[in-house]
């Protein structure tokens, strides 16, 4: 089982990611710059948080056009798991690769703060080893991390089970007091439709042992490493 | 003697400033704009009714005509420039003197 972790210029979450897989998870991962073309030699990829590219235009807009983006996106439509965080997340976006957009929090203010999500599905390989309704504890840090889809497409995701983690209290509980962003339904992370491609605005890789404020984060991490496994037998 | 005339002489191009007006689209909540408007109401311009935030961007390129340069410059607002998901944009086109 080997990880890639996509570096773009302006990427700042991808020590944490390096570090997550390998000192967390204790798995194999490579670091993979942008202007490769290849993520042949990878099992599972991870796009991490940052600001590539400055965020300029926007966050992630510029990213997308890399020239290892159209072997993330073969890599995505053979089923392979792609885990976009945070500017990952709105890269992935800007990709297409999954739907909506991450607009400017709410307050207007870049949040840095630890939440809690609640997981909304098991249907994806990052959440397979989750009961849907489990809490986690995750930090957050971003200025544009509202999730926003029409109304009818956020009614699509909602029926097609691509709703992955929501916002919520400790207890689960789902209320606007706890939306750092003001996002539509709360939702934190979503998948696409095949549940292969996940985005989401928390930091699973900033979460990987208890000496860093939690270790939540493997329990995302770790399931992708195991259903990775599995898919490769299959 | 005849002279060859079967070459195809390039098209002449023209110089075109593309302004591109970049904003929400309407349905989108735009917080930024809410507090430049309450920041106007604040100082006493009650009249405002409301602020949308955008981005302005100033292309300049080369084109064959007008219709040519705006459907390139279209082309890359529907692209790259701004994203159809959340954004709407709009493109005024000048042609710019020749050198």
């Amino acid at each position: 089982m080997r990880f890639g972790v996509v570096i773009f210029p302006g990427s700042n979450g991808d020590h944490d990611a390096l570090s997550s897989i390998e000192r967390g998870l204790g798995e194999e991962v490579v670091p993979v710059w942008h202007k490769e073309r290849s993520v042949d030699h990878c099992d599972a990829l991870l796009i991490p948080g940052g600001f590539s590219y400055g965020d300029y235009l926007r966050a992630g807009a510029i990213a997308r056009f890399s020239p290892i983006m159209d072997a993330v996106a073969e890599f995505a439509e053979q089923g392979g798991p792609v885990l976009g965080i945070c500017n990952g997340f709105q890269t992935l976006t800007e990709a297409r690769l999954l739907r909506g957009a991450l607009l400017r929090n709410g307050s207007l203010h870049f949040v840095c703060a630890w939440v809690y999500v609640r997981v909304e599905t098991d249907r994806t390989p990052f959440t397979a080893e989750l009961d849907p309704g489990a809490v986690l504890r995750l930090p957050i840090a971003h200025g544009q991390g509202r999730y926003f889809v029409t109304p009818e497409q956020y009614a699509e995701l909602e029926a097609n089970d691509q709703i992955v983690f929501r916002y919520s209290d400790a207890h689960g509980e789902v209320h606007d007091d706890h939306n750092p962003n003001a996002s539509i339904g709360h939702v934190a992370g979503v998948s696409n439709r095949r549940g292969n491609v996940v985005g989401l605005m928390p930091h699973p890789e900033r979460a990987y042992e208890m000496g860093i404020g939690g270790d939540d984060g493997l329990r995302i991490l770790g399931a992708v490493s195991r259903a990775a496994m599995r898919a490769v037998r299959v | 003697m005849s002279v060859k005339t079967d070459e195809v002489s390039p098209a002449v191009k023209h110089s075109y400033l593309a302004e591109v007006f970049i904003s929400l689209k309407p349905v989108v909540n735009d917080p930024e704009g809410l507090s430049i408007r309450d920041g106007l109401r604040s100082l006493g311009y009650a009249e405002v009714e409301s602020v949308r935030a955008g981005k302005y961007l100033r292309v300049t390129l080369s084109a064959a005509s007008m219709a040519d340069a705006e459907a390139a410059v279209a082309r890359m607002c529907d692209q790259l420039l701004a994203n159809p998901v959340m954004e709407i944009y709009r493109i005024q086109l000048t042609a710019l003197a020749d050198h």
